[in-house]
Formats: structure tokens, C-alpha cells, sequence
């Protein structure tokens, strides 16, 4: 037994395992897209579940690492989904090459506006933030339903397929790279403190205000762009279908992975996909069971699977040899 | 002039069923300082038990039996979603109540929504009468609403300032820490709170059921958050914020959509949530709590 634990710290601790499987990963993709391994459901399943990871890790850094409620992640999708397929369908069609470029537009116009939504309700915490972003995520539903040049409540058709296995492989490493980087950075120990407690962070001199703007506006960089991604998967769009369900169900991933950790992001949204597509055949029951899959996790496990722990593939080596360090 | 009076009428009686249904926010708010995200698909279960009770009573149920009946069931159920799913987290994160909530708002609605998967036609409860006064229409149902809404408004009021039990709840949403030395059993507190305020926002279900006589599982989030809304104008926790709250929101929607096309609506509600959040975040009424270290 002790052979077995000391083997997994071990493969735990090994640093050229994670770029391994990334490579292995990426080549794994490249050569399924050209070389038509994979049949369109498998492919299918695979995509959204990356845009679900990039979903999960950008929404953790509100509500897991900042530890706030945030229920508006499905309006920054939208803004991100809406602003790629303008892009792509008004702006400049037919040209495949400028879906990169798209995808980045979608997360900007998402981060923008989650920059002046932080900015503006930065005073507020807690219940009061949850319910800015309820209110936001209602408005920018409401919003889109009245614009008839993106569709109106009929919704936006006819979006290019662009989105590939490669492309949402490297759009989740890099939301998961960044994130990383910036949660162990100077700025992350500052959202780790306001998660903790607020006042004191600030009496030390922390600059609460815009570790959490940027917080927020990274998150919402994030959530536009699994937007976009998810826009040119399923190549139609409407309003409808940014609504407070599906914010649930990236706060059920969130929630199921665990809060505070990247290795628990990608957990919960690899588990959530699977069994979202298990619950298929359940109809509308299949929303009965997430939320409640939600309040059981909440009166049982608060935390998650992962709830505060990390995966020691995911820290940066300082942090693994200061962990070493302790007795 | 006389289009303007018929609105203000269609104003007041809409305000008054937001104010309904915010009390029961603003009630357990001002207790939990939690936000019960359930509230607004309780009151719309309201509305379809009343349809299961007028549908298959036996014998013809007059208004007042139904209305209690909708309170007992639905102010029992909202006991019920508080010693199950609240009570075990009240000393968790405050943000595992908040989700909790908005999972078990999401059960209900669901559950409704895959039971009966269509809107639903509220049968009519009583014979209505409209009257004419000095021009403007005023139906036997809108004054059965603002009576019914003003009758519930003032004895809450009155339990809850002129009784013990209103003191009891008071002492605990200002200290609920310090209230069980006193001798009240703190959780009673709290379950006699849902009691009445999901009861509250059943009656309110029922009353918009019979004045918007079609009803859908979606109402929970269409309406009982608007009413939500009114409760945050008016300064949560606070009762008398939430009845003007309401006034306030179903002022701006009657004339809203009055005055531009109804989609504008919800926009216009949840801007103005929006706007009373980030400028008075404690609402008309509220006042900021301070934060001792």
C-alpha cells in the first residue's frame, strides 16, 4: 500500500507528464479532425466538453477563487457567442481564417462589459452581486431579444461550423494556462485573500478593488469565449438559450469539480458532459436532476471533489518546492 | 386622460400582487439575511394548486376556503424547503444557502414544467363583474385583489409590530445569536417566517392566476422574480420597502408597456434592478449594514 501511495506522489510530482499529455492531446486531435477517426457524436461530445472545461475554470475564478456568486456567466457566453457570429456571418463571411481572430473578438467584447459591470458594482458583495449578475444576465437576454439585426428572439442560424477538436483543445490549455498563471501570481494571492476575508486584505494593503475587476474581467474573457466556441459548434444561436439553466449548469460543474481548483474545473466539466449526455433521454426531468445534483453537493460536499486542493501537475514549481518544504 | 386613470387601476392592482409576493422575500430576508430564490416558484405552484383544488374538489370550494387552503399548502411546503435544504447550512457560507435556493427553485419550476408541459387555463373561481366608474373599468376581481392583497398587508403588519411573536421575529433578524439566551426557540422563528411568507406568495400565486388566467410553470422566473425586484426597490429585509417597492415596479411596467412595445419590459424592470443596486444598493427603505471587524 505504501509502495502505491509513494508511486502516485510520485507521478503526481513529475513535471514532464502534464506537456506529455498535452502534446499527445493536440496530436491526438489534429490527427482525428483530418483523419475523420472519430465518428461526428464522439467528435461532438469531445468539443463540448471543452468548451464546458473553459466554461468551468473561467467561472471557478469568481466563484471559487474570488468567493463570490456569480450567475451571469451564460451573458458573457451569449456576448461572446453573439459578437464571433456577427464576425463571422455579418462581417467578414466566408473566411475560415478569421475565426481565431473571432473567437478573441467575442472574449473582448464579453471582458468589456464585464469590466464596467465589476466596475460599477464593485461596492457590493455576496447576495447583492448575485443578484447584479441575475440582473445582468436577464438584461442581456432581454436585450438581444429586441435587437432584430442579430435575430431577435427568433435567434441567429446559419453560423459557419469552425469550431475543430484542435482549436477547442487549445482555447481550454490556454484558459487553463492563463488562469493558472495568474492565480499563483501576486494578483491571485490578492483574490485568495478577498475570498477570505475581505476587510483584512484590504487593512494589508491589498488592492482589493482591481484584483477583482481584473478577476472579473478575465472570468468574463473566458466565458465569451466558450461562447464563441459553442456559436460555431452548434451554428445556431438564440437568446433562449443563454438563460439562467445554463448558467446552473456551469455553476453544477463548478460546484461538483471543486471551487478553488483548476484540476477540479476540468474534473467537473469532463463529469458533467458525460452525464448530461447519459441524462439525454430524460427529457425535461434531466433539469430536475441537475439542480438537485446542486443542492445535494451543497448540503453535502459544499467544496466539491476538489474543493480547495490541487492537482500538483497544475502548480508552478516554486509552489510544489515550498510545499515540500512543510512538515 | 381616462387612458391614464384605466392604467394607474391596472398599476395598483399589478403593485399590489409585487408587493405580495416581495413580502415573502423581504420576510425571510430580514431573518436569514439569506435570499430565497424558491419563493418566486412557490408562488407560482400557488397558482397551479389552486387549479388542482378547483379542478378536482368534488364540491364547488367558495373563495375564502380556497384561498386558506392555498396558504396552508403552500406556506407548508415552504417550511418543508427550509428544514430539509436551509436549516443544515445556516452556519455554512452564506453562498451555499444563496445556491441552494436557486437549486430548489429550479427543482420546482422543473418538476411543474415536466409534469405539465404546457400553459395551463385557470378556470374562473367566482362569476366576475366589471364597473363603471366616472369612465374607467374596474372589474370585481381587481377590487377582490387590492382588498385581499390590503386585508394580508395590514394584519401583517399588525403581527408583526403589535405581537409577541412579532417581537420574537424582530429580535431575531437583529440578533440571532443573542435571542436564544432569551428563551425563543430561534428555529420556530424561522419556520413560522416561511410559513407565512410563502403563504403570502401563494396567495399572491392564486390571485395572479385568476387575474392572468394563464399559467405556466415559467411564471416563477417571469413573474415572482420581478416581485423580487420590487422587494430590493423598496430595501430588502424591510416589510414596508417591499410594499412600496412594488408599487413602484408595477408603476413603471403598466406604463412601460403602455407606452412602448411590451418586449421592453423585462428590460426596463431588470435595467431599473440594476440601477437601485448600484446606486442605493440597500433600496429606498434599507439601511447599510455595518460591517464590524
Amino acid at each position: 500500500m505504501e509502495s502505491v501511495r509513494r508511486f502516485c506522489v510520485r507521478v503526481a510530482e513529475c513535471r514532464w507528464i502534464l506537456p506529455l499529455l498535452l502534446v499527445i492531446g493536440m496530436g491526438f486531435c489534429v490527427a482525428a479532425e483530418s483523419g475523420g477517426l472519430l465518428n461526428s457524436y464522439t467528435r461532438f461530445v469531445l468539443i463540448t466538453m471543452g468548451v464546458n472545461i473553459i466554461l468551468c475554470a473561467s467561472l471557478n475564478l469568481v466563484n471559487g477563487y474570488l468567493g463570490e456568486f456569480s450567475v451571469g456567466h451564460a451573458g458573457f457566453m451569449a456576448l461572446g457567442a453573439y459578437a464571433a457570429a456577427m464576425m463571422t456571418t455579418r462581417l467578414f463571411p466566408q473566411m475560415p481564417a478569421l475565426f481565431l481572430p473571432a473567437i478573441f473578438f467575442g472574449g473582448l467584447v464579453a471582458a468589456v462589459i464585464g469590466f464596467l459591470l465589476a466596475l460599477l458594482s464593485f461596492k457590493t458583495r455576496g447576495d447583492y452581486l448575485a443578484l447584479i449578475t441575475l440582473a445582468f444576465l436577464m438584461i442581456v437576454k432581454s436585450a438581444l431579444e429586441n435587437i432584430p439585426w442579430v435575430g431577435g428572439p427568433r435567434g441567429l442560424a446559419g453560423i459557419p461550423t469552425l469550431s475543430s477538436l484542435p482549436i477547442t483543445f487549445g482555447a481550454a490549455i490556454v484558459t487553463l494556462w492563463v488562469i493558472r498563471n495568474l492565480v499563483f501570481s501576486k494578483f491571485g494571492r490578492a483574490v485568495v485573500a478577498i475570498r477570505e476575508d475581505e476587510i483584512a486584505a484590504n487593512s494589508m494593503g491589498v488592492r482589493t478593488r482591481e484584483a477583482k475587476i481584473l478577476a472579473f474581467s478575465v472570468s468574463s474573457f473566458f466565458g465569451g469565449v466558450a461562447g464563441a466556441l459553442l456559436a460555431h459548434q452548434i451554428t445556431f444561436i438564440n437568446p433562449g438559450s443563454f438563460d439562467i439553466l445554463k448558467s446552473t449548469e456551469i455553476l453544477v460543474m463548478v460546484y461538483l469539480g471543486g471551487i478553488g481548483s483548476l484540476a477540479g474545473s476540468v474534473l467537473g466539466a469532463v463529469i458533467f458532459t458525460l452525464l448530461s449526455e447519459v441524462l439525454r433521454d430524460f427529457g425535461t426531468w434531466r433539469m430536475v436532476i441537475l439542480p438537485l445534483i446542486l443542492v445535494l453537493l451543497m448540503l453535502f460536499r459544499p467544496r466539491g471533489i476538489m474543493g480547495l486542493r490541487e492537482l500538483p501537475w497544475f502548480l508552478p514549481r516554486r509552489e510544489l518546492t515550498s510545499r515540500r518544504k512543510k512538515p | 386622460m381616462a387612458y391614464f386613470a384605466q392604467q394607474s387601476v391596472n398599476a395598483i392592482s399589478l403593485g399590489f400582487l409585487y408587493a405580495l409576493i416581495g413580502l415573502g422575500y423581504t420576510m425571510v430576508y430580514g431573518v436569514l439575511t439569506m435570499i430565497n430564490f424558491a419563493h418566486g416558484d412557490l408562488f407560482m405552484l400557488g397558482a397551479f394548486v389552486c387549479l388542482l383544488l378547483v379542478t378536482f374538489s368534488p364540491v364547488a370550494l367558495p373563495f375564502p376556503v380556497l384561498l386558506v387552503l392555498v396558504m396552508a399548502i403552500i406556506g407548508g411546503l415552504g417550511v418543508l424547503i427550509e428544514r430539509l435544504a436551509y436549516r443544515p447550512l445556516r452556519q455554512a457560507p452564506r453562498v451555499s444557502a444563496v445556491i441552494t435556493a436557486l437549486g430548489c427553485g429550479l427543482v420546482i419550476s422543473n418538476v411543474t414544467l415536466s409534469i405539465s408541459p404546457y400553459s395551463r387555463a385557470m378556470p374562473e373561481v367566482f362569476d366576475d363583474r366589471y364597473f363603471n366608474v366616472l369612465g374607467v373599468g374596474v372589474s370585481l376581481l381587481q377590487l377582490l385583489i387590492i382588498g385581499v392583497s390590503l386585508a394580508l398587508m395590514v394584519g401583517l403588519d399588525v403581527l408583526i409590530y403589535r405581537t409577541r411573536f412579532g417581537m420574537a421575529l424582530r429580535a431575531v433578524a437583529f440578533d440571532a445569536k443573542t435571542v436564544p439566551l432569551m428563551g425563543i426557540s430561534v428555529n420556530r422563528i424561522i419556520s413560522l417566517t416561511f410559513l407565512i411568507g410563502t403563504g403570502l406568495g401563494g396567495a399572491a400565486g392564486m390571485l395572479y392566476g385568476m387575474a392572468f388566467p394563464v399559467i405556466s410553470a415559467s411564471m416563477g422566473v417571469l413573474v415572482g422574480w420581478k416581485a423580487f425586484i420590487a422587494a430590493v426597490i423598496g430595501g430588502i429585509g424591510n416589510i414596508r420597502g417591499a410594499v412600496l417597492g412594488g408599487f413602484i415596479l408595477g408603476t413603471v411596467e403598466i406604463f412601460s408597456v403602455a407606452m412602448l412595445p411590451s418586449t421592453y419590459r423585462d428590460l426596463i424592470s431588470y435595467s431599473l434592478l440594476l440601477v437601485i443596486l448600484i446606486f442605493k444598493p440597500y433600496g429606498i427603505l434599507g439601511r447599510a449594514p455595518n460591517v464590524k471587524v
